[in-house]
């Protein structure tokens, strides 16, 4: 009998233990479905869907405070994504919001800019190097094509030019009727 | 010993039209010994797997023949040297020999005729760690000629155990119409030898295997001859069994060493590695002659009167290699590489580089437009032929469909694109096609995925920073003020029969405070246990 009790004693302090460690374990951080829903956004930090910034925008999702059609960087693709993680209907992109366009970096005339810095404070993502009173730059790489920068500069010397399309991203056509071969 | 090799098998592959001995007539030839010089060469910067090399020359520089022209550009990229000596004609976007049909920049050089040498030492790779040896492999632009262009220095690597236990040599050259490797074999054997044996040394492999498609009796007969001349041990010449495509790396390696390299593996991780013979001849050139790799062994043939191997500097538009063969009059595309695993040019102006195995010539007859797809029937033949064990109908299917994850799900970047199932398929459905298509989109998506979470890091990091920042200055805000405070205080207490001053010190003291407690929300609003938060706090 006192075997027993001390067997399932024991059992319940392992099983306490086992449940206490899974819920140090696999703690959530924050709230998964914001962050699903943020995983899903292009994180061009634009404001377009009238949020500061892509976190906000999935936190109002998140909470039914704003719809899935918001975001013209995302495009399509992006609230088809956003309708399937959230069982809902797809539907076109909200005209109010802005339009799709192809992605595009910022360029700095770098012979007109006269290093004031607005830009660099404009930037979310900081791809803007520089210092006060010296020529600017943009690095390609980081831009995200959020055009923030364009409105602050006082002597419009950014630019959004279109990526090109180049050999290392260009990407196979979908095989719809047999493309010729090059004559 | 040879007879008693015991070879294995991979599963699937096909038997082809080989349609290899039309060039193979005639012996290799140095293009230029046959041909004038080309009157420009046009050498992307780009040739081989992994980052843009940058360029080293301005547009009216004079370069002599191996100098370095591209400078290799992070950890996976390889060097690219002028191809002959002349001036620098410009550094502008060139169309490349590329099915996309688009421009890519170009060291353009002008020959002057003289195709002077840079100064050659020998490297003296026995002496060197084996990090400069590799440096001295990627400084010389050396990369696999077997058609992956992958930079050599990073394969030269014996792996986890610290030594290979079988150097894989691949001569098997199993794609219809090419015979570079074959010819190469026959004519230099002693020195893909060589390289073989500087390639063993290098990964302190136990034995080096060469393998050779049975249906070259010639190479094999003088890949033997070549090692007994050599006296280079722990090499051997392997004739493995005709069939495509029996010279895919894993297939090889399968084939000579019954190892399966499961999916998504490194076969180092597996005792082995694999070169091409043709990498080895240029591994030998870099570092016993010191020569830089400026041309290689190319195979035109096809719809041409003499199909032939010729040694083709690298820039060397196609057309005049195409040229001196005799193309036939109806002759109507040119495919880089084989009919299998080719690609189509775009035009006949795009240099030879690093990669041009093979300048296949076609035309209506010889490859006839593909009949209508229909639909697939699930017959299974595409599965029964693959040589990586895949299920081609189902990535086919789910490709077709954009449903991409589903389609990596059947391990389609272990696809080597080898073309057996479109071959095969009763349908005629271009499968390849749908997987290079598949492929690239899922490119793009990670790229774009990988931009996107970087984007989120730095944006995360710069709102931190702004918060940091505004701290920072709300704390030396109420610093300053309670300093003026004390000092204030301090006058006060020395002269207090001044009525005006105590009001101004009352004034200043509720300033004080106002700020104090303006400095103390933003404190409060952050979140607590953030260590730079605190930090900045401190
Ligand atoms: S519109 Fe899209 S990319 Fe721009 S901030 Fe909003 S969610 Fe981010
Ligand atoms: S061979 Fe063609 S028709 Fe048959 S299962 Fe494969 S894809 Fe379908
Ligand atoms: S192309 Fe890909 S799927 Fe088709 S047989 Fe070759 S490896 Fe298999």
């Amino acid at each position: 009998m006192l075997s027993a009790i001390l067997v399932m004693a024991l059992g319940a302090v392992i099983l306490g233990a086992a449940l206490g460690y899974a819920s140090i374990k696999f703690k959530v951080e924050g709230d998964p479905l914001v962050e699903k829903i943020d995983a899903i956004l292009p994180q061009t930090q634009c404001g377009q869907c009238g949020f500061p910034g892509c976190k906000p925008y999935a936190e109002a999702i998140a909470k039914g405070e704003a719809d899935i059609n918001f975001c013209p960087p995302g495009g399509e693709e992006g609230i088809r994504k956003l309708a399937d993680l959230l069982g809902r209907e797809f539907k076109p992109l909200s005209e109010e919001h802005g339009v799709e366009k192809p992605k595009s970096v910022a360029f700095i005339d770098e012979s007109t800019c006269i290093g004031c810095t607005l830009c660099l404070q404009a930037c979310p993502v900081d791809a803007i190097v520089g210092a006060a009173k010296q020529m600017h730059t943009i690095v390609a790489a980081r831009c995200t094509g959020c055009e923030l920068c364009i409105e602050p500069c006082p002597v419009d010397c950014i630019a959004m030019m279109p990526l090109p399309e180049t050999v290392e991203n260009w990407k196979w056509k979908y095989p719809t009727i047999p493309v010729k071969a090059a004559a | 010993m040879n007879a008693l090799r015991k070879l294995f098998r991979f599963n699937g592959g096909v038997k082809p039209d080989y349609h290899k001995e039309p060039s193979t007539t005639e012996p290799i030839v140095d293009f230029l010994d046959v041909a004038p010089m080309s009157s420009e060469y046009v050498i992307p910067l780009h040739q081989s797997i992994g980052g843009v090399p940058h360029p080293l020359v301005k547009a009216g520089e004079v370069v002599k023949k191996g100098q370095l022209i591209g400078g290799p550009d992070g950890y996976v990229s390889s060097a690219v040297h002028a191809s002959t000596s002349g001036r620098v004609k410009a550094v502008e976007a060139r169309l490349m020999p590329h099915t996309s049909g688009l421009t890519a920049l170009c060291v353009v050089i002008e020959p002057d005729g003289k195709d002077e040498w840079i100064e050659r030492q020998p490297v003296p790779w026995r002496s060197m760690a084996p990090d400069e040896v590799r440096d001295a492999l990627r400084d010389a632009g050396v990369v696999g000629l077997g058609g992956a262009v992958f930079p050599t220095y990073l394969k030269v690597n014996p792996g986890k155990k610290g030594k290979l236990d079988t150097l894989v040599i691949n001569g098997a050259e199993c794609e219809p119409f090419i015979t570079c490797d074959d010819m190469q074999m026959r004519q230099y054997g002693e020195t893909i030898v060589r390289g073989a044996a500087i390639l063993r040394d290098l990964t302190q492999a136990g034995q080096v295997l060469i393998g050779i498609e049975d249906n070259k009796p010639e190479a094999i007969a003088a890949m033997r001859a070549a090692i007994k001349a050599t006296g280079e041990a722990r090499i051997e010449a392997v004739p493995v069994p005709t069939r495509y495509p029996a010279g895919g790396a894993k297939q090889l390696i399968r084939v000579l060493t019954g190892i399966e390299v499961p999916h998504g593996k490194r076969s180092t991780d597996y005792g082995v590695q694999c070169f091409n013979t043709g990498t080895a001849y240029g591994v030998y050139e870099a570092l016993e002659l010191g020569q830089p790799l400026i041309s290689r062994v190319v195979t035109v043939a096809g719809n041409v009167e003499r199909p032939r191997n010729y040694v083709v500097r690298f820039g060397t538009p196609m057309k005049d290699v195409v040229a001196l063969a005799g193309p036939r009059p109806d002759s109507d595309r040119l495919i880089m590489g084989g009919p299998m695993m080719g690609f189509a040019m775009p035009s006949d102006a795009v240099p030879v580089v690093k990669a041009t195995n093979c300048i296949l010539v076609g035309s209506p007859a010889l490859f006839p437009p593909p009949p209508p797809e229909m639909p697939c029937i699930r017959c299974g033949e595409c599965a029964k032929v693959c040589p990586t064990d895949l299920q081609p109908f189902e990535m086919y299917w789910f490709s077709r469909a954009k449903m991409f994850g589903k389609a990596q799900e059947y391990h389609l970047f272990d696809c080597i694109e080898c073309g057996c199932c479109a071959y095969v398929c009763p349908s005629r459905i271009p499968l390849v096609d749908y997987y290079r298509f598949a492929k690239s989109e899922i490119w793009a998506r990670e790229n774009e995925k990988a931009a996107a979470d970087e984007a989120r890091e730095r944006y995360e990091f710069r709102m931190l920073r702004d918060e940091r920042e505004k701290q920072e200055k709300a704390a030396k805000l109420a610093a300053k003020a309670a300093e003026t405070k004390a000092r204030l205080a301090a006058a006060g207490a020395a002269a207090p029969e001044d009525e005006a001053k105590k009001a101004l010190i009352a004034a200043a003291q509720e300033r004080a405070q106002q700020q104090q407690a303006a400095a103390a929300q933003p404190a409060d609003a952050a979140p607590a246990g953030d260590p730079a938060e605190q930090q900045a706090q401190r």
